[in-house]
């Protein structure tokens, strides 16, 4: 196994050019723990750790450009009014060693379904900014997640950033695992609140191949939203208006049986998530007349 | 039947200890322990640590497949591969003992045409980089040739099912009604027909307890030095020297006096340790290449690398009067061995023998048994087959109480035992018992305040809910519930083993400060026998500076670090020659002061604070006076009482040295809706006999705690039941709790002297991981209205989507 270690940004894409089997490592908290337990042997090591510009991001008008190299624990510290998703799902990644380590870039570039980040990603509405030395582009996040473990970078492409919609309402993030920390996704949720375009978006991790949107339910509930112009007059979201949003999330996932879970299991704990996120989300919108609301649900 | 003392006391009188009341650091007191800080500091040298200049690493092919057919082994890629010096397979052990085992000798040290168990040993490497030696062994060519496998006990008894182990010998062997069970154990009692029809209530109940993993956060490793002499030298993370070297010697063709072992820094233990791992192809490889061999198992290999806890089905059924007296109780108890015997047989014992739990049960039918299969080898885990029988019966008694329609702790005092209580073996219960005590005290404490996440502010704190930060729930569908426990476990090996432990003592003058040394071979796998060991030896010495040895062979066996035994039985092997060496100390000085001073001959003499002091505390000689330049050393083997083995056919014998108890309370909080669970607070009651070291003490019950609650709601080897094999030997998905699952633990330890015990002491360690978990599962089931006949019980389970 070789280890590649550019200097620059260039340099990197440079090698990932000539070497495009070459894994890049980042916080290494993906990487390493497959080539310990001899799940993968790369060819080669591309490590993107002296590439400072990857641990930097910049807040824009409309989003945030976020470093591939920045880690949980900073979007936790310094993200959590822009990116309130996305710094909630921050908070259940592993470890505090591994969220000083880890970053949005790595979960992007294994894109396992169980990847934390992805339901943040997908509700908030992002793009990946991928980039070789032919050129940049941007790659919206609903078409990056291809397969299991698969994603729509070419082979010599890097990701350099993800640009992630600043939140304009409330946003939330569940998981569910076995245990109260430390535990890989048995199923996820995101959903975010868009009150300047009048939407609501998902995301769900660990319940189909790749993180997915749950479609059907947000074409349902932001038509019943609108119908009854809830976006306005700030009703209360009735239970069954919720229980119908919950099925058709639920409805939107297929999963499997493994041993972290029953694919039922999977199905029903996902509705149960969206039932109660769309709860705190719209109760935090009622509260705050349309502002960016406080999130609800401390995290320290 | 050993007789009890009778030293005037009543029984259960709190230990007085004169000698060493006056020196610092003696027992009773919560001294800190050496190695404390090192650890949680991370400079403290685990046995995965060593170095040696030249060494070569040990590699271990495993098998792929849980039971087949060796049909041929191909080693000729991989030992041309550059930087191998040796591959060895079977066909290489040096003699003709090529299996070793703790009782039975029926584990290959290298699979011979035949894998019994997914991750068995087939052929082990050596090469000068660890990477070398994975990449030599992958090219190890073996071809097998699947076996049906044999998974549970209609598979193992089945009129046509293979034989795990085709022409067995052991001392079981006669007795059990087919060759794939291990062991067999009834213990009938009583006259269970005519106590059932006295039953107003009688409740059944089919158990299901998972297969639980040790979890140590060292993982197996040693390093086998090559000697000139032809020996090796050993250096080992293990719980038991000297049961290691009994079965490593043979299988090298040495002596056991040239296979030198001592003990290494250990990762935790809790039975694991107890069955060999790497030590024999560690040694092999070493004599074959000349070179001393490192091995050290990755996490991974470490869930193939050693027994579990054996995964069981309890039926239970249980009987009582109107006014909730127990009539009577049968139960069978499978226990599922896997492929190798380890310490199955005594398993079986202890269930099958503590099977009724901590009740007055004069009526029973009880019949144990462990299965050979195709599953992972299952063998010694923190409460040793108590732990699964406590779980059933447990639950059988709340399922009883409500019958009856009392309270639950209410129906168990009322039929709790006491000292003097006949256990179902016959043996009477001859020291304190105070279940009833236990469970009052843990009833009486207070209860954790409700809606603790709303204690900092409007906002939901989700660290206080189920689900902590992955942020389920703001107190939605959360609700609370509370269950007890009681548990009882014996201490110290049974059924007549020969339990004994070596102490070697020493006291001599070093630079002007008389200092006592303690050498024993016992293996300090974090439990804290080394602080325990300095504690007993001031107390006997009355001096300050104590020094222990490395653990070694250098000195006899101490027996081994399981059954809650070490403070007992190597803690009373040093007091033993610690008091010798005060006879032998007071002789000196009566030789060389007797005629100056009266007191010599006529008072009750004292070592404290390095002098000889009479028991009015006139101070008679400093110990550097009597002693000079002499030194006093007594290397002694000391024995608790003995027991004796259960009957074959009726279970009766005095087959325990001392029993242990505590009780739980579990409150937990469980998200209903998303299956999630919270234990809030476990609150434990543990009578120890006498408190060496309370801190210790304690941190032994809570651990033992915390290791029970990760087995109610999430510990589980999940084996396929179709090819056998392990599907989930990682961290990752064979989940522990973490210190956000883990609850306040408030302990009250209660301190009633056990007369026949070292200080009256009881061996702490296992009795609280029995009644933590059929806790847990009673606080769920009260907060949930549902009935969880399996432990670990998981959100599926919990919500219908299993």
């Amino acid at each position: 196994m070789d280890f590649l270690r550019p200097a620059s940004w260039e340099d990197a894409l440079a090698a990932k050019a000539a070497h495009p089997t070459a894994v890049p490592i980042a916080g290494g908290t993906d990487v390493m723990v497959e080539i310990n337990f001899d799940h993968r042997r790369p060819e080669y090591l591309l490590d993107l750790n002296r590439v400072g510009e990857l641990g930097d991001w910049e807040v824009g008008e409309e989003s945030v450009r976020l470093g591939a190299s920045v880690p949980y624990a900073a979007i936790m510290d310094n993200l959590r009014g822009e990116l309130p998703g996305l710094a909630l799902a921050s908070h259940t990644v592993a470890s505090p060693q591994i969220r000083n380590r880890g970053g949005v870039g790595g979960n992007l570039g294994t894109a396992s379904p169980a990847g934390d980040a992805h339901p943040a990603l997908l509700a908030a509405g992002a793009e990946v900014e991928a980039e070789s030395v032919r050129g940049s582009r941007l790659i919206p996040i609903d078409a990056f997640y291809t397969g299991v473990k698969r994603n729509a970078l070419a082979p010599d492409e890097l990701i350099r950033a993800v640009h992630i919609k600043k939140a304009a309402g409330p946003q939330q993030y569940s998981k569910v695992g076995t245990r109260n920390a430390m535990v890989i996704a048995v199923c996820a949720f995101g959903l975010a609140l868009h009150p300047d375009t009048r939407t609501v978006r998902t995301g769900i991790g660990s319940a189909a191949p790749t993180p997915v949107r749950a479609k059907t339910a947000e074409e349902f509930l932001n038509a019943t939203l609108e119908e009854g112009g809830f976006w306005d007059n700030g009703r209360i979201i009735t239970p069954s208006v919720a229980k119908k949003f919950a099925e058709l999330c639920a409805a939107a996932c297929n999963p499997i049986d493994d041993v972290r879970g029953t694919a039922r299991y999977r199905r029903h704990a996902v509705g149960i998530m969206a039932r109660r996120t769309l709860t705190w989300t719209w109760e935090s919108y009622r509260g705050t007349d349309g502002g960016v609301a406080q999130q609800r649900g401390r995290v320290a | 039947m050993p007789t009890m003392p009778t030293n005037g006391a009543p029984l259960g009188t709190p230990t007085d200890v004169t000698q060493g009341s006056r020196t610092k650091g003696v027992i009773g007191e919560s001294t800190l322990r050496p190695d404390g800080t090192l650890k949680v500091t991370g400079e403290f040298a685990y046995s995965s640590d060593m170095w040696h200049e030249d060494m070569l690493w040990g590699h271990i092919l495993r098998s792929t497949v849980a039971h087949a057919e060796i049909l041929s082994i191909d080693t000729g890629e991989a030992l041309a591969t550059p930087g191998v010096y040796a591959v060895m397979t079977y066909d290489d052990l040096p003699t003709d003992v090529r299996n070793y085992g703790l009782e039975v000798q029926d584990t290959p040290v290298l699979a011979h045409r035949r894998v019994r168990h997914h991750g068995e040993p087939v052929a082990i490497v050596a090469a000068d980089h660890p990477e070398t030696a994975r990449r030599a062994a992958a090219k190890i060519k073996v071809e097998y040739e699947e076996l049906p496998v044999i998974t549970d006990e209609a598979s193992a008894t089945a009129p046509d099912a293979i034989l795990v182990h085709e022409n067995r010998e052991d001392r079981h062997f006669a007795h059990v009604p087919h060759p794939n069970i291990v062991h067999r154990q009834p213990i009938v009692r009583g006259d269970v027909a005519a106590a059932r029809r006295r039953a107003d209530f009688v409740v059944e109940g089919e158990y299901t307890f998972g297969m639980q993993d040790q979890a140590f956060l060292g993982p197996e490793s040693g390093l086998a030095v090559p000697a000139e002499d032809g020996g090796v030298d050993l250096y080992i993370a293990t719980q038991w020297l000297h049961s290691d070297l009994r079965q490593i010697a043979p299988v090298l063709g040495l002596p056991e006096d040239k296979v030198r072992m001592t003990l290494s820094g250990v990762g935790g233990a809790f039975g694991g340790r107890e069955d060999l791992s790497m030590q024999i192809h560690a040694c092999l490889l070493a004599l074959r290449t000349g070179k001393p061999v490192k091995i050290v198992y990755n996490r991974f290999e470490s869930f193939f690398g050693h027994v579990h806890r054996h995964p069981a089905k309890l039926h239970y059924e249980h009987g009582a009067t109107k006014d909730g007296k127990l009539t009577h109780m049968k139960c069978r108890i499978v226990l599922d061995g896997g492929a190798y015997a380890s310490t199955s047989p005594a398993v079986v014992g202890n269930a099958a023998s503590l099977a009724a739990g901590p009740y007055v049960l004069d009526d029973v039918d009880i019949e144990a048994i462990a299965l050979y299969s195709n599953n992972p080898p299952c063998g010694a885990m923190r409460g040793f087959g108590a732990v699964q029988a406590c779980f059933a019966y447990e639950a059988q008694m709340d399922k009883l109480a409500d019958k009856v329609g009392l309270d639950r702790v209410e129906f168990r005092q009322l039929n709790a035992m006491s000292q003097g209580t006949v256990m179902p073996t016959g043996q009477p219960v001859d020291s304190p018992a105070p279940v009833a005590e236990l469970l009052r005290r843990v009833k009486a404490m207070p209860m954790p305040p409700e809606q603790q996440w709303l204690a900092a502010g409007v906002e939901a704190d989700v660290r206080q809910l189920p689900g902590g930060l992955s942020n389920t729930t703001h107190g939605e569908s959360v609700v609370r519930g509370v269950g007890y426990a009681v548990g009882i476990k014996n201490v110290g090996f049974s059924e007549g083993f020969d339990d004994y432990s070596t102490a070697k003592v020493r006291m001599e003058v070093v630079g002007g400060e008389p200092v006592a040394t303690v050498h024993t071979a016992m293996a300090e796998v974090g439990q804290g026998g080394v602080t325990v060991h300095a504690q007993i030896a001031r107390t006997e010495l009355g001096v300050a500076q104590v020094t222990i040895q490395p653990a070694d062979t250098q000195v006899g066996s101490a027996g081994s670090t399981s059954a809650s035994r070490q403070t007992y039985v190597t803690g009373g092997a040093v007091k033993n020659a610690c008091e010798l060496v005060r006879e032998k100390v007071l002789a000196i000085g009566r030789r060389k002061f007797g005629t100056y001073h009266p007191a010599w001959a006529t008072a009750e003499l004292l070592l404290e604070g390095g002098k000889v002091v009479t028991d009015g505390g006139e101070v008679l000689a400093g110990l550097v006076d009597v002693l000079e330049a002499e030194a006093v050393e007594v290397e002694e083997e000391w024995r608790h009482r003995p027991t004796e083995p259960f009957d074959l056919r009726t279970g009766q014998g005095f087959g325990h040295v001392q029993y242990s108890f505590a009780a739980h309370r579990a409150v937990v909080e469980v998200d209903t809706e998303l299956g999630l669970v919270k234990v809030i607070e476990l609150a434990c009651a543990q009578d120890v006999g006498k408190a060496l070291n309370p801190l210790s003490v304690i941190g032994q019950i809570q651990g033992g705690t915390t290791q029970g609650l990760g087995m109610a709601v999430m510990e589980e080897i999940i084996v396929d039941p179709v090819t056998a094999k392990v599907r989930n030997p990682s961290f990752t998905d064979y989940l522990i709790p973490t210190i956000l699952d883990t609850p306040t633990i408030p302990v009250d330890v209660l301190e009633l002297a056990d007369d026949h015990a070292p200080y009256g002491l009881r061996g702490v360690g296992e009795a609280p991981t029995l009644s933590s978990t059929p806790a847990v599962l009673a606080a769920i089931r009260d907060a949930t209205g549902l009935e969880f006949n399996r432990t670990p019980v998981r959100p599926e389970h919990l919500t219908g989507t299993a």
